[in-house]
């Protein structure tokens, strides 16, 4: 996010005149309209955002708002986004990427963009499936998930992008889902946090992959099995008659019972995103043993990379005048006289 | 002390060019070569006489050549570094075939580089380093100083190495520090032979060694006493002074710039000439790199540099910075450019202006990473996915780089088009004189972004073609003019998606219009040396035109009627060229690659283009060019052109090959 002066929109002020070309019930649409509910809450101003993607479903998004959109290659948007950011530290810059573009073919962009903390909002799709491409599996796969690819089921072991976020050194990161009535919350934390800010989204491939989430999203389950990360809240889930705790012998967080709402004698732990410790135990607990852990896991600012480049190119630069000819002119010379002349002399 | 072997061998058959042997008063030419191992500081030794050479007036062509490995075992063969110049009291355009001098500072340098040596040349050696062990590493069974075997040569054996650690000791260093001073000494005995001032040298060392005072007095002792000793040791026949001429040249002030330099230098001045801003996205990779070291140090002229993750990375930043408004410039070399293939063809599909500089070097894969080829032409040319076009511009030397890079800047944003500029490992880290520009004297191509809403009542249409089909270039950020690109194919005018049939059959046309236009933008092609018309051309590209060039005057010395074509716009060629080339008989291609420029210009032309092909890693011998331009005139039909034979020198200089 950038200090600007919020500008006054509306919802409608981010939509383009364009057909939108998604699967009928996909969850990409509940994305995007959050991501459009939640653009007039910041301020955002259309002509300062640039949306960048790679290729997947999720990637079409530029097309859909109306700012500045950049639909790239696969699995590079981290990259452009860099540059158009270095270019412009002015723009505010979000990226949107699925579970194929930014942990497979673009894992190493991800990483990097997280490690170097440049300033942008890094929106993963997560529907565990390669949409675009007719249903094979992806890294998020869980073992055995059957595909055109995998007959009998993938025998890879999936990756979990938030610890993969965490260990590439991101300073935040948080989870939500696309139909989640907490998801423009979770990205307007997100838009605030100067910096690399992650955020997992797991999404509804309707076509590929249908309601693969649904043991922590469906209503009849989601609050027995989905936790809500909220900053000094005690970590309660199940209305309020379980809790995760620091169990200190395993140095492991564990689910322990509250009765009669008393979270403290229950040793219910306090959510703090500061703690870096914790928000990796809260990416990697077990899902069916544990609740999924959604929300602000982790928001820890840090110097953004923009500013580094900022301030390194300032330093090197102090006392120095932009002078081509003095530049070109670098070095030992020596001058050819015009004929006539005394002999060349060396400058 | 000296040991002295003066048996000369065969007569130089060779001996019509400008470059004469040591023995005469004050030859026009002299090549000197200094080999030794990679840790011995050869290039920077190498680097200093040039620049010696440079101040003293003379013409001047290097040639560095060194071995992939940064520090290779001490002693082998494959270990040894290499640095020749050609300098002169005439113009010269190559680092010239076989040396007149070799420095060979031990027993492997000799090895590999004497071959190359003229015949009657001057071999200086260090007897020092001709033990017992490194005889061994360089796989002699006796030493060739004693054995009679350099009898074609003059021998000048002598122990630098005692030589340098008695001129140091009053430094008090240690053993191995004290004989780094090796190359100053020899240095110090190069500037006096050809009769060079020293004091620009004691400037630089006791610049470079700031500090450590001692470290600087140390090498400048060894140099003086290297010089001294060419004064004072009582040594007759081939260690003598010389006193090469000052070369007239256009008056004005100089300078030495190397490839990688000039490729800097031309893209700092072409984004300013363009009002821009430059973002610079690399990823170290030889020979390449060069090119982000120098750009770092200049960020006062609004240059960012930023060292990516990888080659892609490199090249999708720079593309990121152009749609933000900069100049996005990446650099590389063969492998990288491979991977930055499918971001080329994106900024061929938005439409943005981007630099790709390709340092070339020999290939497939890994290939030769220090060697030189111009084996990346097809690459250049065809290599994306998709009927991707993109103008393709050679430099022919390191001073002609520098134009090079500001031609490819006007190109770039003129033409909202990647452009890829082609260089060598040769032209990167080979040097020579540089007339400086005034910056005056450049035409600006300052840069209008849209600003205003090129559809009053609409949106703004960011694919909405001009004249010669260029669209505007929109800043992000700028109010108003929101719109999305990408790799998709677009609606014509508004970019939207839509590939209809009709519409990517009108795209692919007008992409491919828009960059055919530009053969009519760029200045006619003209002949480097001889008529517009006649029996032979020579049409060369990129770092050959020195080889080409004084092969072609030696031919027409001769009387052959031959001509110099030399191509800078490699694509798309310049308009006038098929014309111009279907004035002479023949055209001869002479290319450090199996033949892809000759296949161009079939391709283009349905000309007869004869290849003359090399691939051994090293720039062409002018002998090479030569012989093969002389089969065009021997009288015997089927034998024109033809292939170079693969040499096992450094250099290679087939006339001392048969003797």
């Amino acid at each position: 996010m950038n200090d600007m002066t919020p500008i006054q929109t509306t919802l409608k002020d981010w939509e383009t005149d364009q057909e939108v070309r998604w699967c009928p019930g996909c969850g990409d649409y509940a994305i995007l309209k959050a991501v459009q509910r939640t653009l007039p809450m910041v301020g955002a101003d259309p002509k300062n955002t640039v949306f960048v993607s790679g290729i997947g479903c999720s990637s079409r998004f530029p097309y859909y708002i109306e700012s500045y959109g950049f639909h790239t290659i696969h699995g590079r948007a981290p990259a452009f986004a860099t540059g158009i950011k270095l270019a412009n530290p002015d723009l505010d810059v979000w990226l949107v990427t699925g579970d194929g573009d930014g942990m497979s073919i673009g894992g190493n962009h991800t990483m990097h963009i997280l490690r170097r903390n440049l300033d942008c909002q890094i929106m993963l799709f997560n529907n565990e499936i390669y949409g675009l491409t007719k249903g094979q599996y992806s890294p998020t796969s869980r073992v055995g998930t059957p595909s055109p690819t995998s007959p009998i089921g993938s025998v890879d072991r999936p990756a979990l992008p938030c610890a993969f976020a965490l260990g590439a050194g991101a300073r935040f990161v948080a989870r939500g889902y696309d139909v989640s009535k907490d998801l423009p919350e979770v990205l307007i934390a997100a838009y605030r946090h100067k910096g690399a800010a992650f955020i997992e989204i797991f999404q509804n491939c309707i076509v590929y992959n249908k309601d693969r989430f649904d043991d922590f999203t469906a209503k009849a389950v989601a609050a027995d099995n989905q936790i809500m990360c909220k900053d000094g809240e005690p970590l309660l889930f199940a209305k309020q008659t379980k809790g995760l705790s620091l169990d200190l012998e395993t140095l492991s967080l564990k689910v322990v019972d509250v009765l009669d709402g008393d979270w403290q004698a229950a040793g219910v732990a306090v959510h703090n995103p500061r703690n870096r410790g914790l928000a990796h135990m809260l990416v990697e607990m077990p899902f069916g043993a544990f609740p999924m852990a959604l929300g602000v896991i982790y928001d820890d600012p840090a110097p953004t990379f923009e500013s580094a480049v900022i301030a390194e190119r300032a330093s090197l630069i102090a006392g120095k005048t932009a002078d081509l000819g003095k530049l070109l002119s670098k070095g030992q010379t020596w001058t050819v006289p015009e004929p006539g002349d005394a002999h060349g002399l060396m400058d | 002390m000296a040991t002295r072997s003066a048996q000369h061998g065969p007569a130089d058959g060779a001996g019509q060019d400008a470059q004469a042997s040591v023995h005469e008063g004050s030859p026009e030419a002299v090549v000197v070569r200094f080999a030794g191992d990679s840790g011995d500081g050869m290039q920077l030794t190498g680097g200093q006489f040039t620049l010696s050479t440079a101040l003293a007036g003379n013409d001047l062509a290097t040639f560095p050549d060194f071995p992939a490995e940064i520090r290779a075992p001490q002693g082998t063969l494959f270990g040894v570094s290499a640095f020749q110049i050609n300098f002169g009291s005439s113009e010269i355009t190559t680092a010239g075939d076989a040396p007149d001098v070799l420095v060979a500072m031990n027993p492997a340098a000799l090895k590999t580089n004497v071959q190359a040596l003229k015949p009657g040349g001057l071999v200086i050696a260090d007897t020092g380093e001709f033990n017992k062990r490194n005889l061994e590493k360089a796989r002699y069974e006796a030493s060739p100083l004693d054995d009679g075997s350099l009898a074609r040569w003059d021998v000048l054996a002598f122990d630098i190495s005692a030589l340098t650690l008695e001129a140091v000791k009053p430094f008090g260093l240690g053993n191995k520090e004290a004989l780094r001073c090796k190359n100053m000494w020899t240095l110090g005995l190069a500037l006096w032979m050809f009769d060079r001032d020293r004091r620009p040298l004691v400037d630089w060392l006791s610049a470079k060694f700031a500090k450590s005072p001692v470290l600087a007095q140390a090498n400048i002792a060894a140099l003086n006493a290297g010089h001294a000793y060419g004064e004072t040791a009582e040594l007759a026949g081939p260690l003598r002074k010389l006193h090469v001429d000052p070369v007239a040249s256009e008056p004005g002030l100089y300078r030495t710039i190397t490839g990688a330099e000039a490729v800097s230098l031309g893209l700092v001045a072409g984004a300013q000439l363009a009002g821009l801003p430059m973002f610079f996205g690399g990823y170290p990779i030889t020979p390449a790199s060069a090119i982000l070291h120098h750009l770092v140090k200049m960020k006062e002229f609004g240059v960012t540099t930023f060292q990516a993750e990888d080659e892609i990375a490199a090249i999708c930043a720079a593309i990121g910075a152009s749609y933000a408004g900069q100049l996005g410039v990446t650099s590389s070399s063969g492998p990288g450019i491979a991977l930055k293939g499918e971001a080329m063809g994106l900024a061929i599909m938005t439409e943005l202006p981007l630099i790709i500089v390709n340092s070339q070097r020999g290939g497939p894969s890994t290939g030769l990473p220090t060697k030189t080829e111009q084996s990346d032409l097809y690459q250049a040319v065809y290599g994306r996915n998709g009927d991707a076009p993109l103008p393709v511009i050679a430099a022919r030397s390191p001073a002609d780089a520098f134009e090079c890079a500001v031609e490819a800047c006007r190109i770039a944003v003129a033409y909202m088009t990647p452009v890829i500029l082609l260089t060598d490992g040769y032209i990167g880290n080979a040097s020579e004189p540089w007339k400086v520009p005034d910056p005056a004297s450049f035409t600006p191509f300052p840069v209008a972004f849209l600003e205003e809403n090129n559809n009053p009542g609409g949106k703004v249409l960011p694919f909405r073609r001009d004249a010669r089909g260029v669209r505007p270039w929109i800043k992000a950020g700028t109010p108003g003019l929101m719109h999305r690109i990408g790799g998709i194919e677009k609606a014509i005018d508004t970019g939207n998606i839509d590939y209809a049939p009709d519409v990517h059959q009108a795209q692919t046309d007008a992409r491919k219009a828009r960059i055919d236009g530009i053969a009519h933008n760029v200045p006619p092609q003209e002949v480097a040396l001889g008529e517009a018309r006649g029996k032979l051309a020579v049409v060369g590209w990129g770092s050959t035109f020195g080889p080409i060039h004084q092969a072609v005057r030696r031919a027409r010395r001769k009387g052959f009627d031959v001509s110099h074509v030399h191509v800078r716009h490699v694509w798309p060629l310049p308009a006038n060229l098929c014309e111009l080339l279907s004035g002479f008989g023949q055209v001869l291609v002479p290319e450090m690659n199996t033949g892809q420029f000759k296949t161009v210009l079939r391709d283009q032309f349905l000309i007869d283009a004869v290849p003359l092909a090399k691939t051994s890693g090293q720039p062409f011998a002018i002998a090479e060019i030569e012989a093969a331009i002389a089969t065009f005139f021997d009288g015997i039909p089927g034998n024109e052109g033809g292939e170079v034979a693969v040499n096992e020198t450094q250099l290679p200089a087939p006339e001392i090959d048969q003797p």
